[in-house]
């Protein structure tokens, strides 16, 4: 695990599936966006979301089963009030944008999207930033 | 196999297929994702393999789909926005700074969830808050006008010809 050709390996499923589900739904495998929609109760296409969702948790329940290296088991490494804070920033700022890592940094991207462009610099950006000021300039905080 | 049946089935292999990507990858351990975003410390780059691998692999599909006039299980392919607003970019840069402080992003959070980490259901948690607190404030999301709705019914005589 952790190594280059596991990484590169990891990706290319993860971008199998993003095309794949716009070749057979013609959705965005954007997971925020996936997410919000699943908890509209509005939405005519909400199943296949749900069912995404659940996809993407069970996975979840067999590594830890099978591979437990592979999760974080000894926590996040993060204090409970950052977390929920995060927490919050993540729901709320992938609505407003529109999307996370996967439909603007994978999906928009893979389209050569200008907007997918400019937030996935975007977000990268900030992220780097933050980690500099929390583990350099703070020494450790988060 | 109805065609709702097909969609809901896909989906639940493709959202697991997606989740064991992110697993491989090291995308559910935030130190790793940490580490990535670390640049100016001791930057493990294999991050950058994930999203290289992941934008080159649905470029491809991506292309090899568009050469279908509509998506292979019915309903069309959505009229998708391209431009910027200053939505996207407050957003993005919200978004940047929960996952610079938690190294955790929607997918992980969801395949650590079911990893039953008790830690991260409260990241999760407060990620579904989030959520809801951008639909109780009404504030619409970056490119939404630009959208061809794309909650239209899936109707089951988009492909002629096709059992459904």
């Amino acid at each position: 695990m952790g190594t280059w050709w596991m990484a590169l390996l990891g990706g290319v499923l993860i971008g199998g599936s993003a095309g794949l589900l716009y070749l057979l739904h013609g959705r965005i495998a954007g997971i925020s966006g996936v997410l919000g929609a699943a908890m509209m109760p509005e939405t005519s296409e909400r199943a296949w979301r749900v069912a995404f969702v659940v996809g993407l948790v069970a996975v979840g329940l067999v590594a830890r089963l099978a591979a437990p290296e592979t999760v974080p088991l000894t926590g996040t490494g993060t204090s409970t009030p950052l977390l929920v804070l995060a927490g919050l920033l993540v729901g709320f700022g992938t609505r407003l944008g529109n999307g996370c890592t996967s439909g603007h940094g994978v999906c928009g991207v893979g389209r050569a999207a200008p907007r997918s462009l400019a937030a996935t610099g975007t977000f990268l950006a900030v992220a780097m930033l933050v980690v500099l000021v929390t583990r350099h300039l703070l020494g450790g905080a988060a | 196999m109805t065609r709702v049946a097909k969609r809901w089935l896909t989906a639940l292999v493709l959202g697991a297929l997606f989740g064991l990507g992110l697993t491989l990858s090291g995308m559910t351990r935030p130190e790793v994702v940490k580490a990535f975003l670390d640049v100016t410390g001791d930057w493990d780059p294999s991050l950058a393999f994930v999203m290289g691998g992941a934008v080159v692999t649905f470029a491809l599909i991506f292309r090899l789909a568009h050469r279908r006039a509509a998506p292979r299980l019915g309903g069309r392919f959505p009229r998708l926005p391209r431009r910027a607003d200053p939505e996207l970019f407050v957003g993005a840069a919200l978004f940047g700074l929960g996952w610079g402080l938690a190294g955790i992003c929607p997918g992980p959070a969801l395949v650590d969830l079911g990893a039953g980490i008790g830690d991260v259901a409260v990241f999760t948690g407060a990620m579904l808050a989030g959520v809801v607190l951008h639909r109780l404030a009404g504030l619409g999301a970056s490119g939404a006008r630009e959208v061809t709705p794309s909650d239209e019914p899936v109707r089951a005589d988009v492909i002629p010809g096709k059992p459904a």
